[in-house]
């Protein structure tokens, strides 16, 4: 018997962009409008709209975690609200059966003024609770949360934490048969992400639906089983996590070899880093599409600074194709081209460096690039920026034709000796 | 893929089915699924009361103040040096009674008028009946109505005035202006997430509206028969002349004008509520 409880098809979301960025109008512009509107009518607008998404299908099965990943941009929040009713789509339809909760953004409905005690029942009722359902649930929520001693203090004088835990609290234990999480864990320390992934978990057990959006890959690969891929409002790929993760990272208008940056406009004030290239050259001096495991790899990234900049550092996010950081590595992690690069003059730069033979595995990883003064500013960073293909061949180990595990096969210096017993 | 799942035996018959698709044209309001929510509205109403009692140093004390303060200017101002007839009636309890149901009226519409963009981050995360809001807002004053009526009730003892057959319709006038400041507050709550001159505009409409209402005057100054019915167009006539009619026993409203006032009342909430959900469907885009 097929279960499903959300069914989409054809699914659109229409804006209305330009004229007035901030959506709303003033009479003034109405009055404005107004004869141009009568002179043209109809839909003549369609050059001032844009679709936020468009052709979306998909059916989810009851129990069934699903993951909605893609860039931002890519829809996937004009999708959450879509289903969660918030907005109106422009064409398609939905049916999904049972009651929807959404937690698109913690404490939402929140009021500071309020105990947090009363901020339980009125954020609950926000969200659909019946009140009996709230005071059944008053007390698990409080110990979720954890703030048993505060439950009559203003949640004005909570710490972010206590807040934090208290808003998904009660959007946890509301009991939807369907429950959508926006990005959630973006915020909050590692303890308060363990804890809702934990409860995010216990409520896929027991069988009630799960839409889960984030940009944390590992979270992501833990909970859900399936996964759509979203790319500029259309559903690029849906299909089991592991590969619509590995498609998210490494498919698309991701480069390989070189990637180039177009020369976009901009003063030196706002945007005083530019990024030019990022080039993987194979051993001959090439840009290489391919590489292999068994030589170094040199990773070249160019870039033109617009002003003189004091403490800048440029560095490298090497990821798996799964999305799991391998290592970051800057221009000027060797305190001898920290103290002498402590400012770098405006002009052209390419920073390089080498990544040893035999260290990698065989595969696709993703590169990304980061160009930021310590706690000061983040200039430039794109997390995926360029993939590179590492073949094994004649790696350590080739003589078993074996898969090895793990994105790493360090070539490493053993010793074997026999040892007399004593 | 799914046999991994472990999936516990859940009913599937208490589950509602949602609809999500385009709709389009002109609807009533979806009464049913407010009923629903009546819980909520109730926390809604809730939460005006309680934020604003404890964010205030006198707290319940200027639901109190508000319509004394008023009835102490137009007593010097009105009575006092205009020398404008009150039918009799003490000026104090003249003007008190008249301000009752126009304070509730005024802050109902200006409350509700300005509710769905105050509340612009939770209509565009959450779903929920957006009329919850502004009708919470409006009801909400009734708690500030009935803490200055009991103060209306000692002054009517204070000046020892008969208690009339009149006083039976009070409910009715005290509805007439709830009836008449939903409409508004509906009309104006939807057109301010369009145009934010609504935010501006809103007080001078209701200065304007306030002396067009029998608050300082009273209506048997104005002629019957016709004259009478259209001064009864503004639902607040019959509402404030109603009301002061039942407090006091005196300047009974014609009953054209009251008639009048009724209509107008019931055709701006049904027409409010049109209005509100024709453009619903895209606050949460636009707000």
């Amino acid at each position: 018997m097929t279960d499903t409880v959300i069914q989409v098809e054809q699914l659109g979301k229409r804006y209305r962009i330009g004229g007035t960025p901030g959506g709303y109008q003033t009479l003034r512009d109405s009055i404005a409008s107004l004869g141009s509107r009568l002179t043209r009518r109809g839909p003549a607008e369609s050059g001032d709209t844009i679709w936020a998404v468009r052709h979306i299908s998909f059916g989810v099965e009851r129990g069934e975690v699903l993951g909605i990943i893609g860039r931002n941009g890519a829809g996937k929040s004009t999708l959450l609200k879509l289903l969660s009713r918030v907005t109106e789509p422009t064409e398609g339809q939905a049916r999904i059966d049972g009651r929807i909760g959404a937690l698109l953004e913690v404490g939402t409905g929140f009021h500071p003024e309020l105990t947090g005690r009363e901020n339980v029942y009125l954020n609950g009722a926000i969200l659909g609770m019946k009140r009996a359902e709230i005071d059944r649930k008053f007390d698990e929520i409080i110990e979720f949360a954890e703030v048993e001693r505060f439950v009559d203090t203003p949640v004005k004088r909570y710490s972010s934490g206590m807040y934090l835990r208290l808003a998904f609290g009660v959007a946890a234990h509301l009991e939807p048969e369907i429950l959508i999480v926006d990005e959630v864990l973006a915020v909050g320390d590692a303890e308060f992400q363990r804890k809702c992934l934990g409860k995010m978990n216990d409520v896929a057990q027991e069988g009630r639906t799960v839409l889960f959006v984030s940009h944390n890959m590992s979270a992501i690969l833990r909970l859900t089983e399936r996964c759509l891929v979203l790319d500029r409002g259309r559903i690029a790929m849906q299909g089991p996590t592991a590969e619509a993760v590995d498609f998210y990272m490494t498919a698309g208008d991701v480069a390989t070899g070189e990637r180039r940056w177009s020369d976009e406009a901009g003063t030196a004030a706002d945007s005083p880093f530019r990024p030019i290239a990022l080039r993987v050259i194979g051993p001959r001096g090439r840009i290489a599409e391919r590489v292999a495991s068994v030589e170094p790899i040199t990773v070249e990234f160019e870039y033109q600074l617009r002003i003189e900049m004091t403490g800048l550092r440029v560095g490298l996010y090497f990821s798996t194709s799964r999305g799991e950081r391998l290592f970051t590595s800057f221009d000027t992690d060797a305190s001898e081209d920290y103290t002498h690069w402590t400012t770098r003059p405006a002009g052209r730069y390419m920073s390089r460096c080498q990544i040893p033979a035999n260290l990698l595995n065989g595969g696709t990883f993703v590169l990304g690039v980061n160009a930021s003064a310590f706690r000061i500013r983040s200039y430039f960073t794109e997390e995926r920026a360029l993939t590179i293909n590492v073949d094994a061949t004649g790696a350590p180990g080739s003589h078993w034709p074996e898969p090895r595990g793990g994105p790493l096969r360090p070539g490493l210096v053993w010793e074997i000796r026999g040892v007399d017993d004593p | 893929m799914k046999e991994s799942t472990p999936r516990t035996a859940v009913s599937i018959l208490a589950a509602p089915t949602i609809w999500i698709r385009p709709t389009r044209g002109w609807g009533f309001a979806n009464l049913r699924e407010l009923w629903r929510n009546r819980e909520l509205i109730y926390f809604f109403i809730w939460r005006d009361v309680k934020v604003r009692y404890k964010q205030t140093l006198l707290g319940a004390g200027w639901a109190i103040l508000k319509p004394s303060l008023g009835m102490v200017i137009f007593t010097v101002v009105f009575a006092g040096l205009a020398d404008l007839s009150t039918d009799g009636v003490p000026p104090p309890v003249f003007y008190f009674s008249g301000l009752l149901p126009w304070v509730l009226f005024q802050d109902g519409v200006t409350k509700a008028g300005n509710s769905l963009v105050a509340s612009s981050n939770l209509i565009t995360k959450v779903y929920f009946p957006r009329m919850a809001i502004p009708v919470a807002l409006v009801i909400a004053g009734l708690v500030d109505f009935v803490l200055s009526f009991v103060v209306l009730l000692g002054m009517v003892a204070f000046y020892q005035m008969p208690v009339t057959p009149a006083a039976s319709l009070l409910p009715l006038f005290v509805g007439l202006a709830i009836l008449a400041a939903m409409g508004v507050g509906l009309w104006l709550a939807a057109l301010n997430v369009y145009y934010r001159d609504v935010g501006y505009v809103m007080p001078f409409m209701l200065q304007a509206w306030l002396y067009a209402s029998p608050v300082v005057y009273s209506t048997t100054m104005i002629p019957s028969g016709i004259a009478g019915v259209l001064y009864g167009l503004n639902p607040m006539a019959g509402a404030v002349q109603g009301f002061r009619w039942a407090v006091t026993g005196v300047g009974a409203p014609p009953i054209e004008m009251l008639l009048s006032s009724l209509l107008v009342g019931l055709f701006l909430l049904v027409s409010g509520v049109l209005v509100f959900r024709r453009m619903e469907r895209v606050f949460a885009d636009i707000v």
